[in-house]
Protein backbone atom coordinates (compact mmCIF):
# COMPACT_ATOMS: atom_id res chain seq x y z
CA UNK A 1 0.00 0.00 0.00
CA UNK A 2 1.75 3.58 -0.72
CA UNK A 3 1.65 5.81 1.71
CA UNK A 4 -1.17 4.62 3.88
CA UNK A 5 -3.43 6.35 6.40
CA UNK A 6 -3.63 6.02 10.09
CA UNK A 7 -6.56 7.49 11.89
CA UNK A 8 -6.51 7.60 15.21
CA UNK A 9 -9.64 8.49 17.44
CA UNK A 10 -8.91 9.95 20.15
CA UNK A 11 -5.78 11.28 21.23
CA UNK A 12 -5.82 10.22 24.77
CA UNK A 13 -2.88 7.93 25.81
CA UNK A 14 -3.71 5.39 23.93
CA UNK A 15 -4.23 7.58 20.82
CA UNK A 16 -0.73 9.10 21.44
CA UNK A 17 0.95 6.00 22.08
CA UNK A 18 -0.13 4.25 18.73
CA UNK A 19 0.86 7.50 16.59
CA UNK A 20 4.36 7.47 19.05
CA UNK A 21 5.23 4.02 18.59
CA UNK A 22 3.92 4.00 15.06
CA UNK A 23 6.77 6.00 13.90
CA UNK A 24 9.29 4.15 15.76
CA UNK A 25 8.24 1.11 13.65
CA UNK A 26 8.78 2.78 10.88
CA UNK A 27 5.82 3.31 9.36
CA UNK A 28 5.94 5.57 6.25
CA UNK A 29 2.82 6.29 5.69
CA UNK A 30 0.39 9.49 7.14
CA UNK A 31 -0.52 9.71 10.85
CA UNK A 32 -3.62 11.36 11.91
CA UNK A 33 -4.35 11.91 15.70
CA UNK A 34 -7.55 13.31 16.53
CA UNK A 35 -8.30 14.55 19.55
CA UNK A 36 -11.47 16.38 20.92
CA UNK A 37 -10.30 18.52 23.73
CA UNK A 38 -8.79 21.55 22.90
CA UNK A 39 -5.22 21.00 24.18
CA UNK A 40 -2.34 18.91 23.83
CA UNK A 41 -1.84 14.89 24.43
CA UNK A 42 -1.81 14.96 28.24
CA UNK A 43 -2.16 12.87 31.01
CA UNK A 44 -4.99 12.17 32.84
CA UNK A 45 -3.55 10.14 36.73
CA UNK A 46 -2.46 13.79 37.54
CA UNK A 47 -5.80 15.20 37.13
CA UNK A 48 -7.18 13.55 41.27
CA UNK A 49 -3.93 13.64 42.69
CA UNK A 50 -0.53 15.86 42.42
CA UNK A 51 -2.70 18.47 39.82
CA UNK A 52 -5.42 19.23 42.14
CA UNK A 53 -2.82 19.85 44.96
CA UNK A 54 -1.22 22.17 42.61
CA UNK A 55 2.06 19.97 42.97
CA UNK A 56 2.27 19.87 39.34
CA UNK A 57 1.36 22.20 36.93
CA UNK A 58 -0.31 22.04 33.42
CA UNK A 59 3.59 21.93 31.79
CA UNK A 60 3.54 18.50 33.58
CA UNK A 61 1.06 17.66 31.75
CA UNK A 62 1.89 17.20 28.42
CA UNK A 63 2.96 13.87 26.59
CA UNK A 64 5.27 15.78 24.67
CA UNK A 65 5.73 19.10 23.42
CA UNK A 66 3.71 20.51 20.57
CA UNK A 67 6.99 20.43 17.99
CA UNK A 68 7.05 16.65 18.53
CA UNK A 69 4.29 16.04 16.69
CA UNK A 70 5.72 17.99 13.57
CA UNK A 71 9.44 16.80 14.20
CA UNK A 72 7.38 13.16 14.33
CA UNK A 73 5.31 13.96 10.93
CA UNK A 74 1.78 12.80 13.22
CA UNK A 75 -1.00 15.19 11.99
CA UNK A 76 -2.79 16.38 15.42
CA UNK A 77 -6.14 17.37 15.03
CA UNK A 78 -7.48 18.49 18.40
CA UNK A 79 -10.87 19.84 19.52
CA UNK A 80 -12.55 18.51 16.75
CA UNK A 81 -14.29 15.62 16.99
CA UNK A 82 -15.36 12.60 14.48
CA UNK A 83 -19.60 12.06 13.31
CA UNK A 84 -19.37 9.38 11.40
CA UNK A 85 -17.12 6.45 10.39
CA UNK A 86 -18.19 4.74 6.61
CA UNK A 87 -16.37 1.26 6.65
CA UNK A 88 -17.12 0.57 3.48
CA UNK A 89 -15.37 3.50 2.09
CA UNK A 90 -13.24 3.96 4.40
CA UNK A 91 -13.67 7.69 4.92
CA UNK A 92 -14.34 9.46 8.36
CA UNK A 93 -16.29 13.08 9.26
CA UNK A 94 -15.37 15.04 11.99
CA UNK A 95 -17.55 18.33 13.23
CA UNK A 96 -15.97 20.79 11.53
CA UNK A 97 -17.08 19.65 8.26
CA UNK A 98 -13.50 17.85 7.37
CA UNK A 99 -13.44 14.51 5.83
CA UNK A 100 -10.23 11.86 5.74
CA UNK A 101 -9.27 8.91 3.78
CA UNK A 102 -8.17 6.08 5.88
CA UNK A 103 -6.56 2.66 5.33
CA UNK A 104 -6.31 2.12 8.93
CA UNK A 105 -8.00 3.02 11.61
CA UNK A 106 -7.62 3.15 15.28
CA UNK A 107 -10.62 3.00 17.89
CA UNK A 108 -8.72 5.27 21.09
CA UNK A 109 -11.72 6.81 22.07
CA UNK A 110 -11.55 6.61 25.83
CA UNK A 111 -14.38 6.79 28.19
CA UNK A 112 -16.72 9.76 29.55
CA UNK A 113 -18.02 9.77 33.53
CA UNK A 114 -21.11 8.12 34.14
CA UNK A 115 -23.75 10.50 35.16
CA UNK A 116 -25.97 9.56 38.25
CA UNK A 117 -29.23 9.80 37.51
CA UNK A 118 -31.12 11.91 40.14
CA UNK A 119 -32.79 15.24 40.63
CA UNK A 120 -30.48 17.59 41.25
CA UNK A 121 -27.38 16.65 39.24
CA UNK A 122 -27.23 19.48 37.14
CA UNK A 123 -26.72 22.28 40.36
CA UNK A 124 -23.87 24.23 40.48
CA UNK A 125 -21.47 22.63 42.74
CA UNK A 126 -21.93 18.97 41.18
CA UNK A 127 -18.84 17.83 39.13
CA UNK A 128 -17.47 15.24 37.32
CA UNK A 129 -14.00 14.45 36.44
CA UNK A 130 -12.46 13.04 33.50
CA UNK A 131 -10.47 16.11 31.81
CA UNK A 132 -8.23 18.54 32.37
CA UNK A 133 -10.92 21.04 31.91
CA UNK A 134 -12.87 19.11 34.60
CA UNK A 135 -9.70 19.31 36.64
CA UNK A 136 -9.18 23.04 36.47
CA UNK A 137 -12.72 23.62 37.99
CA UNK A 138 -12.83 21.25 40.48
CA UNK A 139 -8.98 22.88 41.81
CA UNK A 140 -10.82 26.30 41.66
CA UNK A 141 -13.84 24.73 43.37
CA UNK A 142 -11.59 22.52 45.81
CA UNK A 143 -10.48 26.18 47.18
CA UNK A 144 -13.43 27.44 48.66
CA UNK A 145 -15.11 23.81 49.75
CA UNK A 146 -16.30 23.72 53.21
CA UNK A 147 -18.34 20.55 52.57
CA UNK A 148 -17.52 17.74 50.01
CA UNK A 149 -19.41 14.56 49.23
CA UNK A 150 -17.80 12.15 46.77
CA UNK A 151 -19.90 9.96 45.59
CA UNK A 152 -18.60 6.60 44.33
CA UNK A 153 -15.29 5.36 46.49
CA UNK A 154 -13.53 4.21 43.37
CA UNK A 155 -9.82 5.20 42.57
CA UNK A 156 -10.80 8.52 41.60
CA UNK A 157 -13.41 9.18 43.96
CA UNK A 158 -10.93 8.35 46.74
CA UNK A 159 -7.54 10.12 45.52
CA UNK A 160 -9.64 13.27 45.64
CA UNK A 161 -11.10 12.78 48.81
CA UNK A 162 -8.00 12.20 50.46
CA UNK A 163 -6.81 15.74 48.71
CA UNK A 164 -9.88 17.43 49.87
CA UNK A 165 -8.99 16.01 53.57
CA UNK A 166 -5.97 17.07 53.74
CA UNK A 167 -7.10 20.49 52.25
CA UNK A 168 -8.75 21.19 55.20
CA UNK A 169 -12.37 20.58 53.70
CA UNK A 170 -14.78 18.11 55.79
CA UNK A 171 -15.32 15.08 53.52
CA UNK A 172 -18.15 12.11 53.25
CA UNK A 173 -17.68 9.80 51.13
CA UNK A 174 -21.03 8.04 50.23
CA UNK A 175 -20.63 4.39 48.24
CA UNK A 176 -23.64 2.28 47.18
CA UNK A 177 -21.67 -0.94 47.40
CA UNK A 178 -20.42 -2.21 50.67
CA UNK A 179 -16.73 -1.67 49.95
CA UNK A 180 -14.81 0.73 48.53
CA UNK A 181 -12.58 -0.18 45.09
CA UNK A 182 -14.84 -3.13 45.47
CA UNK A 183 -14.76 -3.98 41.62
CA UNK A 184 -10.93 -3.99 41.33
CA UNK A 185 -9.76 -5.17 44.93
CA UNK A 186 -9.81 -7.84 47.77
CA UNK A 187 -11.79 -7.43 51.04
CA UNK A 188 -8.57 -6.64 52.84
CA UNK A 189 -7.44 -3.97 50.85
CA UNK A 190 -11.07 -2.49 50.81
CA UNK A 191 -11.17 -2.69 54.41
CA UNK A 192 -7.44 -1.32 55.11
CA UNK A 193 -8.18 2.18 52.41
CA UNK A 194 -11.91 2.55 54.27
CA UNK A 195 -10.46 2.31 57.59
CA UNK A 196 -7.42 4.81 56.33
CA UNK A 197 -10.20 7.66 55.04
CA UNK A 198 -11.55 7.47 58.27
CA UNK A 199 -8.58 8.11 60.33
CA UNK A 200 -7.56 11.10 58.14
CA UNK A 201 -11.30 12.54 58.94
CA UNK A 202 -13.71 11.80 56.57
CA UNK A 203 -16.99 9.79 56.94
CA UNK A 204 -17.35 7.21 54.65
CA UNK A 205 -21.04 5.91 54.27
CA UNK A 206 -21.14 2.71 52.87
CA UNK A 207 -24.43 0.48 50.55
CA UNK A 208 -25.49 4.37 50.50
CA UNK A 209 -26.89 5.46 47.24
CA UNK A 210 -28.05 9.14 46.51
CA UNK A 211 -31.89 9.96 45.75
CA UNK A 212 -31.40 13.24 44.98
CA UNK A 213 -29.23 16.63 45.24
CA UNK A 214 -30.40 19.62 46.58
CA UNK A 215 -29.83 23.00 45.74
CA UNK A 216 -30.55 26.65 46.68
CA UNK A 217 -30.60 29.27 43.96
CA UNK A 218 -28.93 26.89 41.97
CA UNK A 219 -26.28 26.25 43.45
CA UNK A 220 -25.66 22.74 45.35
CA UNK A 221 -26.35 22.56 49.04
CA UNK A 222 -26.99 18.88 50.43
CA UNK A 223 -27.43 15.07 49.18
CA UNK A 224 -30.30 13.41 50.07
CA UNK A 225 -28.90 9.67 50.90
CA UNK A 226 -31.12 6.56 50.88
CA UNK A 227 -31.30 6.06 54.22
CA UNK A 228 -33.12 9.53 54.38
CA UNK A 229 -30.04 11.62 55.58
CA UNK A 230 -29.17 15.00 54.51
CA UNK A 231 -25.72 15.56 54.16
CA UNK A 232 -24.32 19.25 53.82
CA UNK A 233 -22.76 19.70 50.67
CA UNK A 234 -20.94 23.23 48.78
CA UNK A 235 -19.10 21.26 46.50
CA UNK A 236 -20.06 17.29 44.81
CA UNK A 237 -17.97 14.96 42.55
CA UNK A 238 -20.00 12.00 40.55
CA UNK A 239 -16.90 9.37 40.34
CA UNK A 240 -19.50 6.25 39.87
CA UNK A 241 -17.33 4.84 36.74
CA UNK A 242 -17.13 5.61 33.15
CA UNK A 243 -19.20 4.48 29.88
CA UNK A 244 -17.07 3.39 27.24
CA UNK A 245 -16.95 5.49 23.84
CA UNK A 246 -18.32 2.82 21.43
CA UNK A 247 -21.41 4.58 19.94
CA UNK A 248 -18.94 5.64 16.62
CA UNK A 249 -18.01 2.06 16.13
CA UNK A 250 -21.55 1.28 17.07
CA UNK A 251 -23.02 3.14 14.56
CA UNK A 252 -20.47 1.64 11.59
CA UNK A 253 -21.54 -1.98 12.53
CA UNK A 254 -19.15 -3.12 14.42
CA UNK A 255 -19.61 -5.13 17.72
CA UNK A 256 -20.02 -3.38 21.32
CA UNK A 257 -20.18 -4.86 24.17
CA UNK A 258 -19.54 -2.77 27.43
CA UNK A 259 -17.01 -1.46 24.75
CA UNK A 260 -15.45 -2.66 21.27
CA UNK A 261 -15.15 -5.89 21.05
CA UNK A 262 -11.67 -6.89 19.72
CA UNK A 263 -10.06 -10.02 19.30
CA UNK A 264 -6.86 -11.40 21.11
CA UNK A 265 -4.80 -8.90 18.96
CA UNK A 266 -7.32 -5.78 19.11
CA UNK A 267 -8.25 -6.07 15.97
CA UNK A 268 -12.34 -5.98 15.23
CA UNK A 269 -11.89 -8.77 12.89
CA UNK A 270 -10.49 -7.01 9.71
CA UNK A 271 -6.49 -6.44 10.25
CA UNK A 272 -7.30 -2.19 9.08
CA UNK A 273 -9.49 -1.88 12.05
CA UNK A 274 -8.72 -2.36 15.95
CA UNK A 275 -10.03 -1.02 19.56
CA UNK A 276 -7.65 0.22 22.05
CA UNK A 277 -7.52 1.12 25.94
CA UNK A 278 -10.86 2.44 28.32
CA UNK A 279 -12.80 1.75 25.15
CA UNK A 280 -11.53 -1.80 24.18
CA UNK A 281 -13.41 -4.87 25.24
CA UNK A 282 -10.62 -7.35 24.71
CA UNK A 283 -9.89 -11.35 26.13
CA UNK A 284 -6.79 -12.01 28.15
CA UNK A 285 -5.22 -14.21 29.88
CA UNK A 286 -5.25 -12.86 33.05
CA UNK A 287 -9.17 -13.47 33.45
CA UNK A 288 -11.92 -15.43 32.22
CA UNK A 289 -13.66 -13.89 29.43
CA UNK A 290 -13.40 -10.29 28.18
CA UNK A 291 -12.23 -7.39 29.81
CA UNK A 292 -12.08 -3.59 29.84
CA UNK A 293 -9.86 -2.34 31.48
CA UNK A 294 -9.06 1.61 32.22
CA UNK A 295 -5.11 2.41 33.12
CA UNK A 296 -2.23 3.82 31.83
CA UNK A 297 -0.35 0.54 31.15
CA UNK A 298 -3.21 -0.86 29.16
CA UNK A 299 -3.45 2.27 27.34
CA UNK A 300 0.48 2.49 26.52
CA UNK A 301 0.69 -1.44 26.00
CA UNK A 302 -1.97 -2.13 23.78
CA UNK A 303 -0.70 1.10 21.96
CA UNK A 304 2.36 -0.58 20.98
CA UNK A 305 0.87 -3.70 20.11
CA UNK A 306 -1.46 -2.24 17.42
CA UNK A 307 1.58 0.04 16.05
CA UNK A 308 3.57 -3.28 16.06
CA UNK A 309 0.81 -4.92 14.09
CA UNK A 310 0.59 -1.98 11.19
CA UNK A 311 3.95 -2.07 11.22
CA UNK A 312 3.41 -6.06 9.95
CA UNK A 313 4.41 -7.63 13.01
CA UNK A 314 1.13 -9.01 14.74
CA UNK A 315 1.66 -10.60 18.18
CA UNK A 316 -1.34 -11.17 20.42
CA UNK A 317 -2.08 -8.89 23.12
CA UNK A 318 -0.75 -10.25 26.22
CA UNK A 319 0.70 -7.77 28.29
CA UNK A 320 0.40 -8.03 32.75
CA UNK A 321 -1.94 -5.51 34.16
CA UNK A 322 -0.95 -3.09 36.19
CA UNK A 323 -3.22 -0.37 38.09
CA UNK A 324 -1.86 2.31 40.48
CA UNK A 325 -3.19 4.93 43.20
CA UNK A 326 -1.91 7.51 45.51
CA UNK A 327 -4.31 8.35 48.82
CA UNK A 328 -3.06 10.29 51.02
CA UNK A 329 0.48 8.72 52.18
CA UNK A 330 -0.57 5.60 50.79
CA UNK A 331 0.48 3.84 46.96
CA UNK A 332 -1.68 1.19 46.31
CA UNK A 333 -0.35 -0.64 43.51
CA UNK A 334 -2.17 -3.71 41.55
CA UNK A 335 -0.76 -6.64 39.40
CA UNK A 336 -2.98 -8.71 38.09
CA UNK A 337 -6.56 -8.51 37.86
CA UNK A 338 -7.60 -9.94 41.34
CA UNK A 339 -11.41 -9.98 40.32
CA UNK A 340 -13.10 -13.28 41.38
CA UNK A 341 -10.55 -14.39 43.79
CA UNK A 342 -11.18 -17.52 46.09
CA UNK A 343 -8.16 -17.12 48.88
CA UNK A 344 -6.89 -13.84 49.40
CA UNK A 345 -3.58 -13.90 51.42
CA UNK A 346 -2.14 -11.17 53.39
CA UNK A 347 1.43 -10.73 53.38
CA UNK A 348 2.58 -8.32 55.88
CA UNK A 349 0.63 -6.46 58.51
CA UNK A 350 -1.60 -3.93 57.44
CA UNK A 351 -1.07 -1.68 60.84
CA UNK A 352 2.04 -1.99 59.69
CA UNK A 353 0.71 0.17 57.06
CA UNK A 354 2.92 -1.87 54.45
CA UNK A 355 1.49 -5.12 53.38
CA UNK A 356 0.57 -6.82 49.88
CA UNK A 357 -2.36 -9.17 49.07
CA UNK A 358 -1.64 -12.01 46.81
CA UNK A 359 -4.73 -13.22 45.48
CA UNK A 360 -5.36 -16.79 44.04
CA UNK A 361 -8.11 -18.62 42.16
CA UNK A 362 -7.65 -22.47 41.45
CA UNK A 363 -4.96 -22.87 43.65
CA UNK A 364 -2.96 -20.18 41.27
CA UNK A 365 -2.05 -16.73 41.52
CA UNK A 366 -4.06 -14.66 39.88
CA UNK A 367 -3.02 -10.88 40.82
CA UNK A 368 -1.60 -8.94 44.13
CA UNK A 369 -2.57 -5.58 45.74
CA UNK A 370 0.62 -4.36 47.44
CA UNK A 371 0.43 -0.91 49.67
CA UNK A 372 3.26 0.80 50.31
CA UNK A 373 5.95 -2.57 49.29
CA UNK A 374 6.83 -1.79 45.72
CA UNK A 375 9.41 -4.99 46.10
CA UNK A 376 5.91 -7.22 46.29
CA UNK A 377 4.90 -5.76 42.93
CA UNK A 378 8.36 -5.83 41.44
CA UNK A 379 8.08 -9.44 42.15
CA UNK A 380 4.74 -9.79 41.27
CA UNK A 381 4.48 -8.43 38.12
CA UNK A 382 7.43 -10.80 37.36
CA UNK A 383 5.32 -13.73 38.20
CA UNK A 384 2.33 -13.39 36.42
CA UNK A 385 4.15 -12.54 33.17
CA UNK A 386 4.92 -16.44 33.52
CA UNK A 387 3.54 -19.56 35.32
CA UNK A 388 3.66 -17.97 38.97
CA UNK A 389 3.93 -21.59 40.54
CA UNK A 390 3.58 -19.52 44.16
CA UNK A 391 1.64 -21.58 46.52
CA UNK A 392 -0.85 -19.80 49.11
CA UNK A 393 1.34 -20.72 51.82
CA UNK A 394 4.59 -19.59 50.47
CA UNK A 395 3.18 -16.11 49.72
CA UNK A 396 1.96 -15.69 53.63
CA UNK A 397 4.81 -16.70 54.93
CA UNK A 398 7.42 -13.69 54.85
CA UNK A 399 10.15 -15.77 55.76
CA UNK A 400 9.63 -17.44 52.22
CA UNK A 401 12.21 -15.36 49.83
CA UNK A 402 9.83 -13.80 46.45
CA UNK A 403 12.82 -12.47 45.04
CA UNK A 404 14.43 -15.93 45.27
CA UNK A 405 11.63 -17.69 44.04
CA UNK A 406 10.72 -15.41 41.23
CA UNK A 407 15.11 -16.04 40.30
CA UNK A 408 14.96 -19.77 40.36
CA UNK A 409 11.48 -19.31 37.53
CA UNK A 410 13.48 -17.03 35.76
CA UNK A 411 16.77 -19.94 35.42
CA UNK A 412 14.31 -23.01 34.58
CA UNK B 1 20.02 26.60 36.31
CA UNK B 2 22.27 23.36 36.70
CA UNK B 3 22.98 22.33 33.58
CA UNK B 4 22.81 18.25 32.86
CA UNK B 5 24.37 16.49 30.21
CA UNK B 6 22.42 13.56 28.35
CA UNK B 7 24.81 11.56 26.38
CA UNK B 8 23.05 9.16 23.83
CA UNK B 9 23.88 5.69 22.94
CA UNK B 10 25.91 6.99 19.73
CA UNK B 11 27.88 9.73 21.84
CA UNK B 12 25.93 12.39 21.20
CA UNK B 13 25.67 14.90 23.49
CA UNK B 14 23.13 17.10 24.93
CA UNK B 15 22.95 19.74 27.64
CA UNK B 16 20.04 21.35 29.33
CA UNK B 17 19.17 23.72 31.50
CA UNK B 18 17.03 22.09 33.90
CA UNK B 19 14.95 24.17 36.33
CA UNK B 20 15.38 24.04 40.07
CA UNK B 21 12.91 21.39 40.83
CA UNK B 22 12.65 19.86 37.61
CA UNK B 23 13.56 16.57 37.08
CA UNK B 24 15.66 15.19 34.85
CA UNK B 25 13.42 12.68 33.18
CA UNK B 26 10.59 15.84 32.97
CA UNK B 27 13.52 18.01 31.11
CA UNK B 28 14.43 15.77 28.90
CA UNK B 29 10.40 14.90 27.74
CA UNK B 30 10.05 18.73 27.32
CA UNK B 31 12.92 19.40 25.39
CA UNK B 32 12.06 16.73 22.97
CA UNK B 33 14.97 14.34 24.15
CA UNK B 34 14.69 10.95 22.28
CA UNK B 35 15.85 8.32 24.51
CA UNK B 36 13.64 9.22 28.15
CA UNK B 37 10.00 7.51 27.60
CA UNK B 38 8.49 8.33 31.01
CA UNK B 39 5.68 6.61 30.54
CA UNK B 40 3.92 6.97 33.89
CA UNK B 41 4.85 9.95 33.96
CA UNK B 42 7.22 10.36 37.44
CA UNK B 43 5.09 7.66 39.58
CA UNK B 44 7.47 5.53 39.77
CA UNK B 45 5.48 2.52 38.35
CA UNK B 46 8.07 2.04 35.03
CA UNK B 47 11.68 2.08 34.63
CA UNK B 48 11.02 3.50 31.22
CA UNK B 49 13.61 7.10 32.26
CA UNK B 50 16.34 4.95 32.88
CA UNK B 51 19.57 6.60 32.69
CA UNK B 52 23.61 5.64 33.73
CA UNK B 53 24.94 8.66 36.23
CA UNK B 54 28.30 9.18 35.75
CA UNK B 55 30.00 6.97 38.29
CA UNK B 56 31.99 9.54 40.03
CA UNK B 57 28.79 11.89 40.39
CA UNK B 58 26.74 9.24 42.23
CA UNK B 59 27.19 10.09 45.62
CA UNK B 60 25.81 13.78 44.66
CA UNK B 61 22.06 11.99 43.63
CA UNK B 62 19.50 11.76 45.74
CA UNK B 63 19.17 8.16 47.67
CA UNK B 64 16.98 5.50 46.22
CA UNK B 65 13.53 4.99 47.56
CA UNK B 66 12.32 2.16 47.70
CA UNK B 67 10.12 2.19 45.10
CA UNK B 68 12.92 3.43 42.91
CA UNK B 69 15.24 0.18 43.53
CA UNK B 70 11.99 -1.54 42.82
CA UNK B 71 11.55 -0.33 39.21
CA UNK B 72 14.66 -0.34 38.43
CA UNK B 73 14.36 -4.32 37.99
CA UNK B 74 12.40 -3.87 35.03
CA UNK B 75 14.66 -1.91 33.08
CA UNK B 76 14.68 -2.81 29.28
CA UNK B 77 18.61 -2.69 28.99
CA UNK B 78 20.77 -3.56 31.74
CA UNK B 79 20.63 -2.62 35.10
CA UNK B 80 24.09 -0.93 36.62
CA UNK B 81 25.25 0.03 39.87
CA UNK B 82 24.71 3.31 38.31
CA UNK B 83 21.25 2.92 36.81
CA UNK B 84 18.25 5.64 38.04
CA UNK B 85 15.13 6.56 37.52
CA UNK B 86 15.87 10.26 36.13
CA UNK B 87 12.27 11.12 37.42
CA UNK B 88 14.21 10.91 40.63
CA UNK B 89 16.59 13.16 39.97
CA UNK B 90 15.35 16.54 40.70
CA UNK B 91 17.44 19.50 39.99
CA UNK B 92 19.44 21.05 42.95
CA UNK B 93 22.23 23.33 42.71
CA UNK B 94 24.41 20.18 43.79
CA UNK B 95 23.49 18.37 40.68
CA UNK B 96 24.74 21.11 38.69
CA UNK B 97 27.12 19.43 35.63
CA UNK B 98 25.29 16.13 35.89
CA UNK B 99 26.22 13.95 33.07
CA UNK B 100 23.68 11.19 32.62
CA UNK B 101 24.48 8.02 29.65
CA UNK B 102 20.64 7.12 28.07
CA UNK B 103 20.29 2.95 27.48
CA UNK B 104 20.16 1.52 24.19
CA UNK B 105 16.58 0.61 25.14
CA UNK B 106 13.63 2.11 27.32
CA UNK B 107 10.77 -0.85 26.11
Amino acid sequence: MPNPVAAILGAGQAGFQVAASLRQEGFDGRIVLIGDEAVLPYQRPPLSKAYLTGQTEVDDLWLRPAEFYAKQQIDLIYGDTVTSVDRPERRLRLTSGLALSWDYLVFASGARCRPLPVPGAELDGVMMLRTLADADILRQRLDGAREVVVVGAGFIGLEFASVAVARGANVHIVEVTHRPMGRVVSEPTSRFFTEAHIRWGAKVSLGTGITRIIGHHDRVSGVETTDGRLLPADLVLICIGVIPNSELAHEAGLAVDNGIVVDGYLSVGELAIFAIGDCASFPTPFASGRVRLESVQNALDQGRCVAAALAGRPEAYEKVPWFWSDQGDLKLQIAGITTGHAEAITRGDPDSRQFSVFCFKGGRLIGVESVNRPADHAVARRLLAGDPRLSPEQAGDESYDLRAHTRSLASR
Amino acid sequence: MPKVTYVHPNGARDVLDVPLGTSVMRAAIINGIDGIVAECGGEMMCATCHVYVEADQLDRTPAQSDDEKAMLEFTASERKPNSRLSCQLVATPELDGLVVYLPETQV
